[in-house]
C-alpha cells in the first residue's frame, strides 16, 4: 500500500526558523539526513518518491472565475495554520510501517540539530498514475 | 521484426527463463548470482535472436550463456580475492566449465517447482515473493515488475536484491522440500500466486480496478504448477478459482472503468471458455477428496457463473460452501460473505443481528468491507436511511477509487429515492463486490 507522508509546518514556525533562516552547518545536517533517510527508503524496496516545495511567499491560491479565466490571489489561504514544505510517498506493508516513517521524518535535525518534530499528515494513496490516465 | 515474431520469442523467453535459472542454479549454486546471469542471457536473447533467429536448441543456449556469465563472474571475484588474500579457490575446476548444452530433463521439472518454492518462502515479505516469482520464474525486468507496481526502478530493484539476500541468510539449500514441509511451502507459493492475481483483478490502489497482465501471468504461473502437480487439489482449486473469478472480468467494469457489482452485470459479456474450463477443473478435483480452501471458493464462484440470471443463483448451494469455509478457516470476510449468502436464502434481518458478533473482530474493524453489506442487508430490509449511512461509511473507508464511487453511488441512488418512493424494499445482495474480499488468503 502506497502512502503520502505530508510535511505540513506549522506557519508561525514557518516565519520564525525556515531553513533559509539557519546555520550553514545545520542545513547541511538537515539535507545530510535526507538523503540518508532516502536512501534507506530505496534500499529497504520502498521509496517511491519526494519531493520539496517552495515556502508561502512562492505560493498562489488559485480560482477559476466565472468565465473560466484564472483568479489568483497570493500566499496560503488567511485561515491556514500551516504550510506544506514537501511530501514522500512510500510503498510499505502495513500503515504501522508508514507511521513509522512518518515519525522519522518528523524528528529531522532543525536548528543546532534539534529534532524538529514536525508535523506528519498520513494519508493512504488510493490512485496512482505515471501516464495522466485515470 | 513482427509484431507476432516479438511475442513468440517473449514467450518462448518467459517460458525458458526459471528452466534455465533452475540448470544454472543446480550446476553452480549461488541463487543470487545465478538469477543475475540468467537475467543477461535473457537479455543477450532478446537482442540476437530476432536478428540471428532463434537457435536450434534455445535453452542450452541461455544455459550456455548464463553459465558462461556466471563463471566469469567467479574468476574476477576470485581473481580479485587471490589478489587481496591468496584463497583457495572455491569453484572446483570440473564445476568451472560449461555444461552440456542439453542435459537431464528430467529434473527440468522440478527445478521450477524448487525455484518457486525458494522464491515464495515464508522467510520473505508478500511484496519480496511477489518480485522475486515475477523476476524469477515469470522472467519479468525488474523495470517491468516496477512499472506494474508504480514504484521506482531503483526501489523495485532493492526489493528484489534483498529478497536474494534474504534467501541466502536464511541458507534454504536448492533442494525439493521434504515432505512435512511441502505443505507448507506449497502454501506460501500459491499465497503468492493468488496475491499477484488479486493485484491485478482488484488493484488495491490505482485508477484502473484490473490490471490484466498481473492477471494473466498470475494464470500463466498457475497453470505452469498445476502441469508440474497435477495431483494437487488445492493448486487445481486455485486456478480454476482465477479462471472463474477472470472470466467475469468484460462484465466487470463500464465504459468508464466504474465498477459493476455482479447482481447487474451483463452476464452474456462473461468468458464461457474460461468458465468451462475452471467448472471442469474443479468439478473434477472435488470428487478426490481432500478439500482445502481455493477448491470451496473455486466452487463458490463456479455456482456463480453457472447461473444464466442473477436470479437463478443457487444461494441455498453457496451458503453450504461458505458453511464449509468457515470451519476451514478464520477469516472475518468469509464470515462476512456468508452472512450475505445467509442473507439471501433467511432474510436480511437475522443476518444483521449477527453481523453485531463481527463488530468486534479487530481485524474487521473500520473496514469498509462490514459497513457495505450491513448497507446492503439494510436495503433488502427496507431500512434506506441506515442503508445510506453504510454506504456512505464504506465509501469514506475504502482505498480503491473505483469502489469508492460504486459505494456512494448507492447511496446516492437511496438518497434520490427518497422523493419517488417513500419506502422500498430491494431484493438483492452483492456477495462478490470485489474478489479481494471474499478471499481467504488476503487477510
Amino acid at each position: 500500500m502506497k502512502y503520502i507522508l505530508m510535511m505540513q509546518l506549522p506557519l508561525s514556525e514557518w516565519k520564525t526558523s525556515r531553513i533559509e533562516l539557519w546555520p550553514p552547518q545545520d542545513v547541511k545536517a538537515h539535507m545530510d539526513f535526507l538523503r540518508r533517510f532516502n536512501k534507506e527508503l530505496t534500499e529497504a524496496g520502498e521509496f517511491v518518491r519526494t519531493e520539496g516545495l517552495g515556502g508561502p511567499e512562492q505560493m498562489k491560491v488559485v480560482r477559476a472565475r466565472k468565465d473560466g479565466t484564472a483568479a489568483i490571489t497570493d500566499g496560503p489561504f488567511p485561515e491556514s495554520k500551516e504550510v506544506l514544505a514537501g511530501y514522500w510517498i512510500v510503498d510499505v506493508e502495513t500503515p504501522q510501517r508508514a507511521y513509522e516513517i512518518a515519525a522519522r521524518a518528523s524528528a529531522a535535525p532543525g536548528p543546532g540539530g534539534a529534532p524538529l518534530y514536525m508535523p506528519i499528515e498520513v494519508h493512504p494513496v488510493m490512485m496512482s498514475s505515471t501516464s495522466g490516465d485515470v | 521484426m513482427t509484431q507476432a515474431s516479438r511475442h513468440s520469442h517473449e514467450n518462448l523467453l518467459r517460458e525458458l527463463a526459471p528452466q534455465v535459472l533452475g540448470a544454472v542454479m543446480r550446476r553452480l549454486g549461488n541463487f543470487s548470482a545465478a538469477e543475475d546471469a540468467v537475467q543477461e542471457a535473457l537479455l543477450a536473447a532478446a537482442m540476437q535472436w530476432p536478428e540471428d533467429g532463434v537457435p536450434d536448441n534455445p535453452r542450452g543456449w541461455l544455459i550456455q550463456v548464463a553459465c558462461r556469465r556466471m563463471t566469469d563472474h567467479l574468476r574476477s571475484e576470485l581473481a580479485r580475492r587471490r589478489r587481496e588474500a591468496a584463497l583457495i579457490m572455491q569453484v572446483p575446476p570440473d564445476e568451472q566449465v560449461a555444461p552440456a548444452p542439453d542435459s537431464a530433463d528430467a529434473t527440468d521439472q522440478d527445478d521450477t517447482l524448487i525455484l518457486l518454492f525458494m522464491c515464495c518462502h515464508p522467510a520473505l515479505t508478500s511484496p519480496s515473493a511477489i518480485a522475486l516469482t515475477l523476476r524469477a520464474i515469470g522472467g519479468l525486468t525488474t523495470a517491468e515488475i516496477a512499472n506494474a507496481f508504480l514504484v521506482p526502478e531503483a526501489t523495485m530493484a532493492q526489493r528484489i536484491s534483498r529478497a536474494k539476500q534474504r534467501i541466502k541468510d536464511s541458507g534454504v539449500p536448492f533442494d525439493m522440500p521434504t515432505d512435512r514441509e511441502r505443505t507448507e511451502r506449497l502454501g506460501s507459493v500459491l499465497h503468492v500466486l493468488y496475491l499477484i492475481f488479486n493485484e491485478g483483478y482488484t488493484s488495491s490502489i490505482g485508477p484502473s480496478l484490473q490490471r490484466s497482465d498481473l492477471s494473466n501471468e498470475a494464470i500463466r504461473l498457475t497453470r505452469a504448477v498445476q502441469k508440474l502437480l497435477p495431483e494437487d487439489g488445492e493448486v487445481a482449486g486455485l486456478l480454476a478459482l482465477m479462471l472463474l473469478t477472470d472470466a467475469r472480468r468484460p462484465a466487470r467494469t463500464g465504459p468508464d472503468g466504474e465498477l459493476i457489482p455482479l447482481t447487474q452485470q451483463d452476464r452474456t459479456l462473461w468468458d464461457r471458455h474460461a468458465i468451462s474450463e475452471g467448472v471442469a477443473l474443479i468439478s473434477d478435483t472435488l470428487t478426490r477428496g481432500s478439500i482445502g480452501t481455493y477448491q470451496l471458493q473455486a466452487a463458490i464462484a463456479a455456482v456463480h457463473d453457472e447461473a444464466a440470471r442473477h436470479e437463478d443463483t443457487d444461494w441455498p448451494q453457496i451458503l453450504a460452501l461458505y458453511g464449509l469455509l468457515m470451519r476451514m478457516s478464520d477469516n472475518p470476510m468469509v464470515t462476512l460473505n456468508h452472512a450475505i449468502a445467509a442473507a439471501m436464502v433467511n432474510g436480511p434481518r437475522t443476518e444483521l443481528d449477527l453481523l453485531l458478533a463481527l463488530d468486534a473482530d479487530e481485524r474487521l474493524a473500520g473496514h469498509y468491507r462490514l459497513d457495505a453489506v450491513r448497507a446492503h442487508l439494510h436495503e433488502m430490509a427496507g431500512d434506506r436511511e441506515a442503508a445510506i449511512a453504510h454506504y456512505l461509511a464504506a465509501a469514506g473507508r475504502t482505498t480503491s477509487i473505483p469502489e469508492r464511487n460504486y459505494l456512494s453511488t448507492q447511496a446516492a441512488r437511496l438518497a434520490a429515492e427518497r422523493k419517488e418512493k417513500p419506502v422500498s424494499v430491494r431484493q438483492d445482495a452483492d456477495a462478490d463486490l470485489t474478489v479481494r474480499n471474499g478471499s481467504m488468503a488476503d487477510k
